[in-house]
């Protein structure tokens, strides 16, 4: 490893030294394409950060793809139904690695205000790992860059070898999650307690 | 647009031996209903469809109410002889009214631009009798409503085209939107939980859970 006061010594005299790793995921933070894929008014948000006023495009994140074969970033912008969880999961799951969540506005992330109702699921890290969670009601646009940022930050500080390197470079973790089925009143399981377990209280 | 009372009498002319009645309403708008037997709602629906006068060729919501059975208490006032003199006494009368599921259609007409004229059908109970016909032969628009009320209330409307759930997945069971649904337990931790949730804070957590903390009101 180069020293950073090195590093930053040299740059200024017009050589960049750089690691591969660092080359890797500069490339990949800078080029996130998110999955055209909204299931409530946070959607209408997510279109907004896109467009014009907000230009998604400056973070490298504008690519919005009809396809999730083609995406890195699936942003769940939305209330999540039971009726539509099982999809969500499926949608993912046809992702390539590497692939990431970001759960978007207060029903993504826990049910928001339809929490106790029977319907709506109580947040999609139940079922998928969530990178960035946003919360708002819906988050303006300038919230959805910030995550953006915040998950371009999180590619960074990847590391490419070692035990805890991203799992699309390991093997040995699988990148498919188990689709929840329909049951005759709820989702079946209620939750994948790979992915999630009930917060511990403390009194 | 004509009023309520003449639509009936000319309902009844058309349609002899049909049961009608006007529904009062006591809420400020004082929007009265129709209330039609089921067994000629059909009928009925098609007059108002194609009547001269009336033309509702636009029903622009289908709803449905859940009548659970229950003692309805009404106050009437008696006047009782006591030792030879009359005396106005006040006397509660318990009725008991048979549950049963209701639906809704607000009808408008496009062409005449007037409206809304309510039209309400009831079914027999909430068990097993449940049917009512389908109005959305007459009402193209009211096909997915009527699925929506099945779906949610089981309603089964007989003549629908096509009659499964709509926002529920096929597999589910029950009608949520009954009185008497239980939904599914999942009840989960709340920091600041607050009526019906605290109801259920308090069965799932009872330590945790302290009785609300009413903030004191300085005189």
């Amino acid at each position: 490893m180069i020293d950073e006061g090195l590093k930053s010594e040299l740059q200024k005299q017009g050589v960049y030294v750089t690691s591969l790793q660092e080359l890797y995921n500069w490339g990949r933070a800078n080029s996130v394409w998110p999955l055209t894929f909204g299931l409530a008014c946070c959607a209408i948000e997510m279109m907004a950060a896109s467009m014009s006023r907000f230009d998604l495009a400056r973070f490298g994140a504008e690519v919005f793809r009809p396809s999730p074969r083609q995406a890195d970033l699936m942003i769940v912008a939305g209330t999540v139904t039971k009726k539509m969880a099982p999809l969500v999961v499926r949608i993912y799951n046809q992702m390539p690695e590497p692939k990431y969540v970001i759960a978007m506005g207060s029903c993504a992330i826990s049910g928001g205000p339809f929490k106790q109702g029977y319907n709506v699921l109580k947040g999609i890290d139940r079922y998928l790992p969530v990178d960035v969670a946003i919360p708002g009601c819906p988050p303006r646009p300038e919230a959805l860059i910030h995550a953006i940022m915040t998950l371009q930050e999180k590619i960074r500080n990847q590391k490419l070898t070692g035990p805890d390197r991203p799992r699309h470079l390991n093997a040995e973790i699988e990148g498919e999650y188990p689709v929840p089925g329909y049951g005759e009143h709820d989702l079946e399981p209620p939750k994948n307690p790979e992915v999630w377990q009930p917060p511990a209280i403390k009194r | 647009m004509e009023a309520l009372e003449q639509i009936k009498a000319r309902l009844g002319a058309a349609l002899p031996l049909t049961k009608l009645d006007i529904l009062p309403n006591e809420c400020p708008a004082g929007e009265r209903s129709l209330l039609v037997e089921p067994g000629r709602a059909f009928d009925v629906a098609k007059f108002l469809r194609d009547d001269a006068l009336l033309k509702l060729d636009y029903c622009s919501n289908v709803t449905g109410v859940d009548w659970p059975e229950a003692k309805i208490k009404t106050k009437v006032k008696k006047k009782v002889v006591v030792e030879g003199v009359e005396k106005e006494v006040e006397e509660t009368i318990e009725t008991l009214r048979s549950g049963h599921l209701e639906v809704v259609y607000h009808l408008y007409s496009m062409e005449l631009k007037h409206g809304p004229v309510v039209l309400r059908m009831r079914t027999e109970n909430r068990a097993d009798k449940t049917h009512l016909p389908s109005l959305t032969p007459v009402w193209r628009g009211a096909e997915f409503q009527e699925r929506e009320i099945f779906d949610l209330y089981g309603v089964v409307f007989d003549g629908h085209p096509d009659l499964r759930r709509i926002l529920m997945w096929d597999e589910f069971v029950g009608h949520p939107m009954r009185r008497d649904y239980i939904a599914p337990d999942d009840f989960e931790y709340e920091p600041t939980p607050h009526d019906e949730v605290l109801v259920e804070a308090k069965k799932h957590y009872p330590v945790e859970v302290k009785a609300e903390v009413k903030p004191e009101v300085k005189a």
